[in-house]
């Protein structure tokens, strides 16, 4: 695997407040590659989504942590890692499929994961039942 | 910090939602959103968008709740002047085939 030509790592704990933070923080690194408005607006709702999914499925408003990565490569490919440790989850490929939902409040739409492909060019999620998840996420920008 | 400004005339409920709508804002915009509607009974909601940049899944969520609430009461829901950031992902999930969407707002910031 080729160098990456500049890294950020975060951690920050599972608040809702967080949620702002994280993706603001990932937009500001990326802005480096001088995106356009639309690949801004993509990163920040991918970002968004995981983070949220981390603090309302993964750690259900516990405490817990989320682990941000970030790198860029020079030809200008951005790669993203989110990681919880909270509950994981048993069936990835349901999990994924636009609509579903395990939320009982009615305020969910399931759309979580439909939005991080679709605004992404690449989402890989890896988890296991009790043992977090893992999301990794790239995007090539033009 | 504001997160909604509401009008209300001729029985049109006015929401006009002010910033980034995600899962941690969502909250108060759903509780004074809900407490609005059930307090002056419109016929017609508007969910103004036009000062919203950033909106996520917990966007949608929150706009189908409130849709959900206003044909419980008999009203009609419409999304006015999303920006083009926020109607590419109500787009992505499909909501104007459920809720009328009316105007935009697509200067860009
Ligand atoms: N980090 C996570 N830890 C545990 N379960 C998760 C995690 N992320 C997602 N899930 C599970 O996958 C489901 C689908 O996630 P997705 O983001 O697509 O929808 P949602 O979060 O339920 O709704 P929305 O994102 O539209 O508000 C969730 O309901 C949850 O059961
Ligand atoms: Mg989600």
């Amino acid at each position: 695997m080729k160098k990456s030509e500049n890294s950020m790592k975060i951690y920050l704990p599972s608040l809702s407040v967080n949620e702002g933070v994280a993706r603001s923080a990932v937009a500001v690194f990326v802005a480096q590659l001088n995106p356009t408005i639309e690949e801004i607006s993509d990163i920040k709702c991918a970002v968004s989504e995981a983070v949220t999914n981390a603090i309302v499925h993964g750690y259900k408003y516990s405490q817990g942590v989320i682990y941000i990565g970030v790198k860029y490569y020079s030809d200008r490919t951005v790669v993203i890692e989110i990681k919880d440790k909270g509950c994981g989850i048993e069936n990835v490929a349901e999990a994924m499929t636009p609509l579903f939902t395990t939320d009982t409040s009615g305020e969910r739409s399931g759309m979580g994961f439909a939005v991080m492909s679709t605004f992404m060019d690449k989402l890989d999620v890896y988890s296991k039942k009790g043992e977090g998840v893992r999301i990794l996420m790239v995007k090539k920008l033009g | 910090m504001e997160k909604l400004r509401f009008n209300y005339e001729n029985e049109v409920l006015t929401l006009k939602i002010i910033g980034d709508i995600d899962h941690h804002s969502a909250v108060s915009v759903r509780e004074q959103s809900d407490s609005l509607i059930f307090e002056k009974r419109p016929t017609i909601v508007l969910f103004d968008l036009s000062a919203v940049e950033f909106m996520d899944s917990s966007g949608l969520g929150l706009i189908l709740g409130r849709f959900t609430l206003s044909e419980e009461i008999g009203a009609e829901f419409k999304i006015i002047k999303p920006a083009r950031s926020v109607l590419r992902i109500l787009e992505l999930a499909g909501i104007e085939r459920l809720i009328k969407i009316e105007g935009d707002n697509n200067e860009e910031k």
